[in-house]
């Protein structure tokens, strides 16, 4: 028995060591190419570590190219896409978990048909759509369409979240002096905390990383956000690789950070109420 | 404080009618009860009143006044959940006061109402705990504080104290009742619990499928129960039922039991002769070990000592049927012993279940 | 509501004043209505323009394009053997990455569903993945692959799996694979995080139940576990089927389709068209038959679960 234990165990170790170890390593190769000298960068290729390290892609990449702005660009996009996401997501999900009324079957079929197109069809339109309204080339017609493809599957999730927390509670605040709306402002969202840090953090991971409307509705590069400025690494004649590499590093730190920050909540909040419908 | 009257209330869900036009008049100050069996519509009633749920058709008044289309904020009543529901992200003074602040009601006046009704409810030591740091038990005593700061037109409780233990809900039950005493609110409180109704009500409210069987005073219900339903409901253990036969000749009549034993009866009942008839007896009233004409043997099945008394569980004929009894002589009872169903004491219900 | 009462007996029908009604009555169409707006006019209405598209001769570069044409796209399509292969594909690259992404992503839950040392810094580096954006997941894969600056062509060598270190993105047998290797690398956090949601919904006092009952953590799993994540395991399958034949990022930065348009999906396919060819019109069609087969599918299987919950 406690052999069988000891086993199960080291299994269970190992099972976990292997998944770290599959996540993680090519992240770690990116790394270890953003820091690998372009002397070395073909000759020591394959090498776990290169034999000499440098930051000279960092320092390029953030002294001598447009790459600042991207990154703040980027920033003001998905930071704004997540919280206006995030707020107008928390009311329809709190509509959908909380009240039966006509039409509410449509807006769920609707939302869950809009996860089936494919986004290139809308491409050509949203562009035709946007660009009288001087929309296009602007960060706010970008955070507009983000905003519109996010919100569904926020909605989704925070109704899940609402699905968690007992109606009785509104109900005792609508008792105790409350109209819906303030009871829903100041007991139900307080509670709903752990499910708007996950919707946040879902919708700026994803807007953060969003390549095609972007390159499509952006030209300059006042404008452009990081994924396009790193496509523009690659259109150049010379592929600088270890400064795009390093421009990725880069890219990816707010994005990591984010999401350790709540990948607990969002299992948290799953627990509580997506899967139990 | 004020009167609710409720007249003629029906509520379906969708196409599912759950209340059946009920009517009730409470009076100002009055402590009402309502029971019924699970699902029979107790929370809907009391949802209802509130304002939590809207009134298909019908009226309510409170304080004369219709609040068929008011918001539950406009209603100026307070409720106490069964899950408590009291807010988990605020402390206990906060969980309190919390009404109070939705009316902008001063800070000095918050602070000493709350004190009073803390002290009140022996929740000084807590106040700045949050819920999920109190007992079962302390939680409902914050759902209550929550609810008389406000000092509120009526109370309404919904299954109060279901998830205490026996003890807690014992002592919880004095304090309402001691509570009730002090401030005099209009109350309407469902429960599930017979001795909870009988010791707290004023009148208490039987249900069943919608439709309220009987209003009366907890005695009136437990001597005189309207129909078979309430008779079978209140009490526990519940009374005994023995269907049969009304025969009656002269100024002399008899019950003939479908087991075939045969009660003579000296005066006589509301009934046609031969029909079809349900009587009624409570497990108390049943006298054990009698001696006399009217004395029928019945077979002992079970003895179940409760420490205050003794249950037996009895058959007759073929009916099965329960007797209590104070004298610890039946304790060690087998084989078969007499029994006498005193005429007094027997309740009598026609065949659509009505108490004739 | 006001019907209802009607039916119950003809008892007086009770009217809230109408200025209550209305308030109630509009209150859910109120806390939808901003998100539902925006979905309707960023995505309905150019889904509707775009499908028109489908219907029009639109090239980006010819001023004259633009008149209607009917069916001839879709005439045009059922000729167009790319098209089919690239449909073969998608079945293939869809299949493989979802069974891939939830067999590991349902073993990764099931380790991370107890408790130990570590576990939350362990979960969340094992999600870590799903945060890095999908192509510069791609760019990197590529790299990986290659053998000039990558280890994984070495290291399959090494193992005997290959007879020398080649980019398996060339290779018109094997392309694909890369891209779904990538993709199940970039999911496998998504499935994970769903079900270890629905594992630790699952009330533990049903395994002890079954322990006491006699029955070996096999038994267990599959008597107790496997039935209570059925629910979430069928509702994000189904969303990530669609979502994942929609998913072109990957081939497009790893492969661009290529070699030989060998490792082509209908949603790479249609990008494509658009952007390379500049043929919105053409495109437009493409994307309106995928959208049509993807609600096909999804109502079979809406439909399926109807008919296994009703036979139970
Ligand atoms: N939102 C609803 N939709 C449909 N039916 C409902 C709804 N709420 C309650 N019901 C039904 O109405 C009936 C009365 O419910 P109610 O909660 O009032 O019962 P109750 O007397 O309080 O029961 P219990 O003692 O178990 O609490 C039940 O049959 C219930 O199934
Ligand atoms: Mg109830």
């Amino acid at each position: 028995m406690t052999g069988k234990r000891i086993l199960a165990f080291l299994a269970h170790r190992l099972a976990i060591f292997a998944y770290v170890v599959f996540a993680l390593f090519p992240l770690y190769w990116l790394l270890k190419v953003s820091v690998t000298p372009n002397k070395l960068l073909y000759s020591e290729g394959i090498r776990m570590w290169p034999s000499r390290t440098s930051f000279e892609h960092f320092e390029f990449v953030l002294r001598h190219s447009d790459f600042p702005v991207f990154f703040k660009n980027s920033l003001i996009v998905s930071g704004s896409t997540a919280v206006i996401v995030t707020a107008l997501a928390s009311l329809a999900g709190y509509a959908l978990s909380r009240f039966g009324f006509r039409g509410k079957y449509w807006i769920v079929a609707l939302m869950l048909l809009t996860q089936m197109f494919p986004l290139v069809m809308l491409v050509a339109p949203i562009f035709k759509m946007l660009s009288p309204l001087g929309l296009t080339n602007s960060l706010t017609g970008l955070i507009l369409v983000y905003t519109a493809f996010n919100i569904p599957f926020a909605t989704f999730l925070m109704q899940s979240f609402f699905d968690g927390i007992p109606k009785d509670l509104e109900e005792a605040a609508m008792i105790d002096g409350a109209t819906q709306f303030v009871a829903f402002r100041q007991i139900i969202l307080p509670l709903t905390l752990p499910g708007i840090a996950a919707t946040l953090g879902f919708v700026f991971t994803a807007a953060w990383s969003e390549l095609l409307f972007s390159l499509m509705l952006i030209s300059g590069n006042d404008a452009a956000t990081f994924p396009v400025g790193l496509l523009s690494f690659v259109s150049k004649f010379s592929v600088d690789f270890g400064q795009m590499m390093a421009a990725g590093v880069l890219a990816l730190i707010p994005a990591c950070l984010f999401f350790l920050l709540i990948q607990r909540y969002l299992v948290q909040g799953l627990t509580a109420g997506a899967v139990k419908g | 404080m004020a009167s609710i009257d409720i007249s003629a209330i029906r509520k379906s869900y969708g196409i599912l009618p759950v209340l059946h036009g009920i009517d009730l008049e409470i009076r100002d100050g009055e402590f009402v009860v309502l029971v019924g069996p699970s699902g029979c519509g107790k929370s809907t009633l009391l949802r209802m009143i509130a304002g939590l749920e809207a009134v298909t058709s019908g009226e309510i008044r409170i304080d004369g006044k219709r609040v068929n289309d008011l918001a539950p904020k406009d209603r100026d009543i307070a409720m106490v959940f069964q899950s408590y529901a009291l807010y988990p992200h605020m402390s206990v003074a906060k969980n309190m006061s919390y009404s109070l602040r939705l009316r902008k009601t001063p800070a000095e006046k918050i602070a000493s109402v709350v004190a009073g009704a803390a002290t009140k409810l022996g929740l000084d030591p807590l106040m700045e705990r949050r819920p999920r740091a109190l007992s079962g038990g302390q939680r409902q005593r914050v759902a209550m504080g929550r609810a008389i700061v406000r000092e509120p037109k009526a109370f309404l409780f919904d299954e109060p104290l279901s998830n205490l233990d026996a003890r807690l809900r014992e002592q919880m039950r004095a304090e309402i009742k001691k509570l009730h005493q002090d401030l005099g609110a209009t109350s309407i409180y469902v429960t599930h619990d017979q001795i909870e109704a009988m010791t707290l009500a004023d009148r208490i409210v039987a249900m069943h499928g919608g439709i309220v069987q009987q209003v009366g005073s907890p005695l009136e219900l437990y001597d005189n129960p309207a129909n078979l339903f309430v008779a079978g409901f209140i009490g526990s253990p519940g009374m005994n039922f023995f269907e049969g036969r009304y025969m009656r000749s002269g100024e002399t009549a008899s019950f003939a039991l479908t087991g075939g034993a045969v009660l003579p009866l000296p005066s006589t009942a509301n009934l046609p002769d031969g029909s079809r008839a349900t009587l009624g007896i409570r497990p108390e009233h049943v006298i054990l070990g009698a001696e006399g004409p009217d004395a029928m043997l019945a077979k002992v099945d079970l003895v179940e000592p409760t420490g205050f008394g003794i249950i037996v569980h009895l058959t007759l004929g073929s009916v099965a049927f329960k007797a209590f009894t104070l004298d610890r002589r039946f304790l060690g009872m087998q084989g078969e012993v007499a029994v006498r169903l005193p005429v007094p004491n027997l309740h009598f219900f026609d065949e659509a279940g009505r108490k004739v | 509501m006001t019907s209802h009462a009607a039916r119950e007996g003809g008892s007086r029908i009770d009217r809230p004043p109408l200025k209550k009604r209305l308030a109630d009555a509009s209150a859910p169409y109120l806390y939808t209505a901003p998100a539902l707006i925006l979905i309707v006019t960023v995505m309905l209405v150019p889904l509707v323009l775009g499908i028109s598209y489908a219907f029009r001769d639109i090239q980006l570069l010819n001023p004259f394009s633009g008149g209607f044409i009917g069916l001839d796209h879709f005439k045009a399509l059922s000729q167009d053997q790319n098209f089919y292969r690239a449909l073969r594909n998608t079945l293939w690259w869809t299949g493989w990455s979802v069974l891939l992404q939830f067999v590991f992503g349902l073993i990764l839950a099931l380790l991370l569903d107890k408790p130990f040392h570590g576990r939350a810094i362990v979960q969340a580096l094992v999600f870590l993945p799903w945060a890095v954006p999908s192509f510069l997941a791609g760019l990197n894969w590529a790299w990986l692959f290659n053998p000039v600056v990558g280890p994984l062509p070495h290291w399959m060598f090494a193992l005997g799996l290959m007879s020398e270190p080649s980019n398996i993105l060339s290779d018109p047998q094997l392309a694909l694979w890369g891209p779904i290797i990538a993709n199940v690398w970039w999911g496998i956090p998504f499935f994970a995080i769903t079900l270890l949601a629905a594992l630790q919904a699952i009330p533990r006092d049903l395994y002890e139940a079954a322990s006491i009952d006699g029955a070996g953590p096999v038994q267990r799993f599959f008597s107790i576990t496997l039935p209570f994540l059925a629910p979430t395991i069928a509702i994000t399958v189904l969303l990530r089927t669609v979502w994942i034949s929609n998913f072109a990022d990957l081939i497009i930065v790893m492969t661009n389709g290529g070699p030989a348009d060998r490792s082509q999906i209908v949603a790479s396919y249609i990008f494509t068209q658009a952007f390379k060819r500049l043929d919105f019109g053409y495109a437009s069609a493409i994307a309106l038959v995928l959208l049509m087969l993807l609600i096909t599918y999804s109502m079979l299987i809406v439909v399926l679960r109807q008919w296994l919950l009703s036979k139970d």
